[in-house]
C-alpha cells in the first residue's frame, strides 16, 4: 500500500466565487457571499441572509451543461468537479483508472420540492422527471458520465463532514491501487428543506453569522461545491508542475454524543484532529494554519474551540472559519474547505475570519481578523464536523 | 483484501432475524409490496429510544445490536451503513409538513433524523463507539461501496472488528412513486409465482442487514469475503461478461469453480435477460439461485443476498425455498453473488467457504 496522494487539481463554486480565482479574490479581498435571498423561492427571503451562489439556474445550466430544468446541485457539483478535473491534467495521462467521489446531504430536494407540491394534493400528479435528482447516487453518476469516468463512482453522506469522508474515502482508494486518480469533494444546493429545517432547529443568524465570536447568534446557510483532484505518487511524478500539495493526514471518528449536538469537551473534533496529526507524522507546533469547521452556533464553537485548546494550548496556530464569507455548505463545505486550504499550504495564504468582534473569552486564541499570506506555511488542518456526530480532519502539507 | 463473516443478522420480508432456523418455509406475499417481519424492537433496543426512532433506525439498530452480540463483541471498530435512499419516513413527513404548513413554524424532529448517515450515527449513540463512521449512498451498489470500505479499512488495520450493513425502507410515498415509474408490476402477482409472469416490471421490498467483519479467522465464521467489485452502465452483455470474467481472474479462478451463482433475477422480462445470458456464456454448468421473491427488489438487496449466501456456505446446504436448480458437489465452498439494479448498477461479491 502506498502511503501519500497528492493534490493535482482543485474547482470550487461558492457565494463568494464561480471558480478558484473568483473565490481566491473574495478571500483576499475580505468580501462575503451572504447577502439576502435572490434565487431560492421561499417565505424566509428578506428574513434570513444565505450565501447563494450569484447565478440563476439559466446561467449555471449555461455553464454546466446541464438542461435549466436540472437540479442544482447537479449543476453546482458539474461546475467545480470539471474545473478541478480540467486543472489537474489528468485527462492527459492516457488509461488512468479515474474515480468520482462526490458527497451531498440533500441532492436533488429543491427539485423534490417542486415535485412535492404538485404530488402532496394529488398522488397521480407531479412530474417524475423532477425526482432523478433526490437520489443522491444519481446526482454523482450524472455528473460522472459528463466528466467521462466510468471506472469507479461513489457517494457519502456524513451529513456536515461528508465531503471530508469522501475525500478519505477517495485517497484510501489510491492507496490500495483501486484507482490511479480520483476527484473527490462535494456539492450542496440551497433548498427549502434544509433551510426550514436549519430554522427550526433555531440555530440560524438572522444576520451575518460570526463564527468564534463571544456574541455569534448561529450560522448562514450556503451552497456550492468544492473538489480535489487526488493522485497517485506514480500520476503525481508525470504531472509534477502541476501539483498543489500532499494529503498527509486524515481521520474519521465519531463523539457518540448527540444526534445534533457535539460533546462540551469537543471529544469528536480532538479525535479527529489528533488522528490526521498521528497519522502525518507531524506535532500540533507543525500546523501553521486551521481551516476552522467555526458554523458560528454556540454549540458548534464551543466545542470545536475546547477541542483545539485541548490539542494546541499555549501553542495556537492562525485560525479561521471561511463560513464567514461561503455560509455553511453541509455536504459540500468540507470539499470548498479542502479545496481552500489546498490553496492556502500551496500559496501560504491564511483567510481572515470575517465580522469577529469579541474573541471567545474562555478560549486563549483569536482568529485571523484580516487575509494575509505566510510563505513558510508547510501544513494546515481542515476540521469538520456533522449532525450523527460524524467529525473529519484532513491536512494539507506543503511540497 | 478479505474478511471473515463472524456474525450476520437480517430483517427482510421472510423471518430471518432469528438465526436459530434458516429459511425454513417461505413467507407468501401477494401483490406488489414485500414489507418487513419485524421483531418486538423492546427486546433489543430501550424502549425510550426505540420510540423515537423511525422504521428504518429501529430495523438498523436492531440488526447491528445483535449481529455484535452473536460476534461476542461490545464496540467494533468501525460502522458502515450502505442506503440509497437513506431515511425515506422522516424525509416525507419534514418534506409534507415544510410544504403543507407552507414555510410556518415546524418541529425539528424529522429533519435532524432524515439524514442519510442516521443509522450509523444512532448505532454509534446507542453503543457509545467513537471510531470510524461512514455512510455511502451509491444508489444500486451503496452496500458494496460499504464493503470495499470495510475491506479496505481491515487491511489498514488487520485487528479490527468491523459493522457493516445495508438498508432501505418502503414508504406509502415510496412505493406509490416508484409504482408510477414502473417498477413494479401491475395485476395480481405474488413472490411465489415472481418468476413465472414473464411481464414487465417487479415487486418492491426493503430490508436491513448486517455483518461483522474481521481479518482474524474465529470459531464461528460463516463466510469468507473474497471480493467485491461494482461497474456502471456496461455497453453489453459482452462487457458485462468481461467485468466478470476478471473479476474471477483477479481471484485466480474461473467460472466453473463457482459452486453456486446467486442472481438478481426480480421477475421483470427485460431486467433478467442479463442474467439468462451470462447463464449461458460463463455458467452454464453452474447452479443458480434467486433471491428476490424472498425480499423483493430494493437498491440495498445484496446485503440480503450476502446474508443469505454467508448462511448457506456455513449450513452447506441450500434453502428449498430458493428454487435453485441442482447442486451437485457435496461442498459449496464458492459462491458467486451477481447483481444489477436497473441494468445501471452492476455488483460482484465473491465469498467461500472458511
Amino acid at each position: 500500500m502506498s502511503t501519500v496522494v497528492f493534490v493535482a487539481g482543485a474547482g470550487v463554486i461558492t457565494g463568494i466565487g464561480n471558480n478558484v480565482p473568483g473565490c481566491v479574490d473574495a478571500l483576499e479581498q475580505g468580501k462575503t457571499g451572504i447577502d439576502t435571498i435572490k434565487y431560492l423561492q421561499t417565505n424566509h427571503r428578506g428574513q434570513l441572509p444565505v450565501a447563494e451562489v450569484k447565478l440563476s439556474n439559466d446561467e449555471l445550466a449555461a455553464i454546466s451543461g446541464f438542461s435549466p430544468s436540472a437540479s442544482r446541485n447537479v449543476m453546482l457539483s458539474m461546475i467545480a468537479a470539471k474545473e478541478a478535473l480540467d486543472n489537474s491534467g489528468i485527462k492527459d495521462i492516457p488509461d488512468l483508472r479515474t474515480g468520482f467521489v462526490s458527497a451531498t446531504t440533500v441532492a436533488g430536494m429543491d427539485k423534490t420540492e417542486k415535485f412535492f407540491a404538485d404530488f402532496l394534493p394529488d398522488h397521480s400528479k407531479g412530474k417524475l422527471r423532477d425526482l432523478r435528482y433526490h437520489e443522491c447516487g444519481n446526482i454523482t453518476a450524472m455528473v460522472a458520465e459528463k466528466l467521462g469516468i466510468r471506472h469507479y463512482m461513489s457517494t457519502i453522506s456524513t451529513a456536515c463532514s461528508s465531503s471530508a469522508n469522501a475525500i478519505m474515502y477517495g485517497a484510501r482508494l489510491i492507496k490500495h491501487n483501486v484507482l490511479d486518480a480520483v476527484i473527490a469533494g462535494g456539492t450542496e444546493a440551497l433548498t427549502k428543506f434544509t433551510l426550514n429545517g436549519f430554522n427550526t432547529l433555531m440555530i440560524l443568524d438572522e444576520q451575518l453569522c460570526q463564527p468564534f465570536d463571544e456574541n455569534r447568534r448561529g450560522l448562514n446557510l450556503g451552497e456550492g461545491a468544492g473538489y480535489l483532484a487526488l493522485v497517485s505518487e506514480r500520476v503525481a511524478e508525470l504531472l509534477k508542475a502541476n501539483l498543489y500539495c500532499a494529503l498527509t493526514g486524515y481521520c474519521n471518528v465519531n463523539d457518540a454524543y448527540h444526534q445534533t449536538a457535539s460533546s462540551p469537551e469537543g471529544d469528536g473534533p480532538y479525535w479527529a484532529m489528533s488522528g490526521a496529526l498521528k497519522m502525518s507524522g507531524l506535532q500540533p507546533a507543525d500546523i501553521g494554519y486551521i481551516n476552522l469547521h467555526g458554523t458560528g452556533t454556540q454549540n458548534n464553537d464551543s466545542s470545536e474551540g475546547t477541542a483545539i485548546k485541548r490539542l494546541f494550548h499555549p501553542r495556537y496556530p492562525k485560525l479561521s472559519s471561511t463560513k464567514s464569507f461561503t455560509g455553511h455548505t453541509l455536504g459540500a463545505s468540507a470539499g470548498i474547505e479542502a479545496v481552500f486550504s489546498a490553496l492556502a499550504v500551496q500559496r501560504g495564504l491564511i483567510y481572515p475570519n470575517l465580522h469577529l468582534q469579541t474573541p471567545i473569552k474562555e478560549f486563549a486564541f483569536i482568529p485571523e481578523s484580516g487575509f494575509s499570506t505566510d510563505p513558510e506555511l508547510k501544513n494546515v488542518l481542515s476540521n469538520s464536523v456533522g449532525f450523527g456526530g460524524n467529525c473529519s480532519s484532513l491536512i494539507f502539507s506543503k511540497l | 483484501m478479505k474478511a471473515y463473516i463472524r456474525s450476520a443478522v437480517s430483517i427482510s420480508p421472510q423471518n430471518t432475524f432469528d438465526n436459530s432456523s434458516f429459511l425454513n418455509g417461505l413467507a407468501e406475499y401477494q401483490g406488489n409490496r414485500l414489507n418487513c417481519i419485524e421483531p418486538d424492537y423492546n427486546e433489543i433496543i430501550a424502549p425510550k429510544l426505540n420510540r423515537r426512532m423511525s422504521r428504518l433506525i429501529k430495523m438498523s439498530a436492531a440488526c447491528a445490536l445483535t449481529c455484535l452480540k452473536d460476534a461476542g463483541i461490545t464496540s467494533p471498530d468501525a460502522i458502515i451503513t450502505g442506503t440509497a435512499y437513506g431515511c425515506l419516513e422522516d424525509t416525507g413527513i419534514f418534506l409534507t409538513s415544510v410544504i403543507e404548513q407552507d414555510e410556518e413554524p415546524l418541529t425539528p424532529t424529522a429533519f435532524v433524523q432524515s439524514t442519510h448517515n442516521t443509522a450509523g450515527a444512532q448505532i454509534a449513540l446507542l453503543i457509545k463507539c467513537n471510531y470510524y463512521n461512514n455512510t455511502f449512498v451509491s444508489g444500486g451498489v451503496s452496500f458494496e461501496n460499504a464493503l470495499l470500505d470495510a475491506l479496505m479499512l481491515l487491511s489498514e488495520n488487520e485487528q479490527a472488528n468491523i459493522l457493516a450493513g445495508g438498508m432501505d425502507e418502503i414508504t406509502d410515498i415510496s412505493h406509490t412513486i416508484l409504482s408510477r415509474t414502473g417498477l413494479y408490476k401491475h395485476g395480481p402477482v405474488s413472490n411465489t409465482n415472481l418468476f413465472l409472469l414473464n411481464s414487465k416490471g417487479t415487486i418492491g421490498g426493503e430490508g436491513a442487514a448486517f455483518f461483522l467483519l474481521a481479518s482474524k479467522p474465529s470459531e464461528h465464521n460463516l463466510a469468507n469475503i473474497d471480493a467485491v467489485a461494482t461497474f456502471y452502465k456496461p455497453a453489453d452483455i459482452t462487457e458485462t461478461a468481461q467485468h466478470i470474467s476478471s473479476f474471477l481472474a483477479a481471484q485466480c479462478i474461473s467460472a466453473s469453480d463457482i459452486d453456486l451463482f446467486i442472481t438478481g433475477n426480480n421477475g421483470d422480462a427485460k431486467h433478467d435477460k442479463v442474467f439468462a445470458q451470462l447463464q449461458q456464456l460463463l455458467f452454464d454448468r453452474v447452479p443458480s439461485a434467486n433471491y428476490k421473491n424472498l425480499c423483493g427488489e430494493y437498491p440495498t438487496s445484496t446485503a440480503f443476498a450476502l446474508w443469505m449466501a454467508a448462511n448457506i456456505v456455513k449450513a452447506n446446504s441450500i434453502p428449498a425455498i430458493l428454487g435453485h436448480t441442482g447442486v451437485t458437489k457435496n461442498k459449496i465452498n464458492k459462491v458467486l453473488i451477481y447483481n444489477h439494479y436497473q441494468n445501471i448498477y452492476h455488483s460482484l461479491i465473491l465469498i467461500s467457504a472458511c
